[in-house]
């Protein structure tokens, strides 16, 4: 018989990953950063499904959900990779705080 | 370059804890995923948009200001989001089936069973999302006016 990690640890642990990653996408100054950042956040959610999905093992709906989250994280990254791209060919720099075309 | 690194640490470490949890077939998905694909789109990222270093440029006078505050301001409120959170975790009270020892089965009939008869529907949509981001990442990327 093993000894089993219990929930609130693993809780514990989204939420300094969710944490973390806010903290990083406020506080870079760079638009890669920033994703890296959301990666953080997007894997805190699955972590807290996968912890959840355990006491429900007949059915495991909490993997199906992780795995739709993995899909359209990588959907979403490969689009902002392009997108940043083309906003580097643009304005040479990939500062948020550069891409101000709008505000003059 | 250092936050990608720290980056692919944090997901092996999210993929062992995946198969502590008993999630086999989701952390070979991770691992595949995350650090197989996003993880070099990431690291070509960074090396296609290295941005001149502007150390020693005084065109910028204002930039140390705005970012201390901003850096700031996103520890605070980022710190305050994680005691919140800490508070609602510890004042929950979830009324969960018993946890059963993890047995050696896999998941992936589980899962596969499911993804196929009750969730049929969520699983096309994404393979539609997947190839129009594909097809709109392709698009956007390509360069339109070669110089």
């Amino acid at each position: 018989m093993q000894n089993v990690i219990p929930l609130y640890h693993f809780l514990i642990v989204a939420a300094a990953l969710f944490s973390i990653g806010l903290a990083v996408v406020v506080t870079k100054r760079n638009t890669i950063g920033m994703l890296i950042g959301l990666e953080l956040m997007l894997n805190a959610v699955n972590l807290n499904l996968v912890a959840f999905s355990r006491h429900d093992p007949v059915l495991l709906r909490g993997q199906l959900f992780a795995l739709f989250v993995i899909v359209v994280a990588a959907a979403e990254v490969t689009v902002a990779l392009a997108i940043i791209l083309r906003v580097y060919h643009h304005y040479g720099s990939i500062d948020p705080d550069e891409m101000n075309q709008l505000k003059q | 370059m250092y936050a990608a690194f720290a980056l692919f640490l944090a997901l092996l470490g999210v993929a062992a804890l995946f198969v502590l949890s008993g999630a086999d077939f989701l952390a070979v998905t991770q691992l595949m995923v995350y650090v197989g694909g996003i993880l070099v789109l990431l690291i070509f990222g960074i090396m296609l948009t290295r941005t001149p270093d502007k150390s020693n440029n005084s065109q910028t006078p204002n930039l140390v200001k705005i970012s201390a505050k901003r850096q700031v301001w996103g520890i605070l409120v980022s710190g305050s989001l994680f005691f919140v959170l800490l508070t609602t975790i510890f004042n929950a009270t979830f009324t969960l089936n018993s946890v059963e020892p993890l047995n050696s089965r896999s998941t992936i009939r589980t899962l596969g069973v499911e993804l196929m008869t009750s969730h049929l529907l969520p699983f096309e949509i994404a393979g539609i999302l997947l190839l129009v981001a594909l097809v709109g990442a392709t698009y956007l990327a390509f360069n339109r006016n070669p110089s």
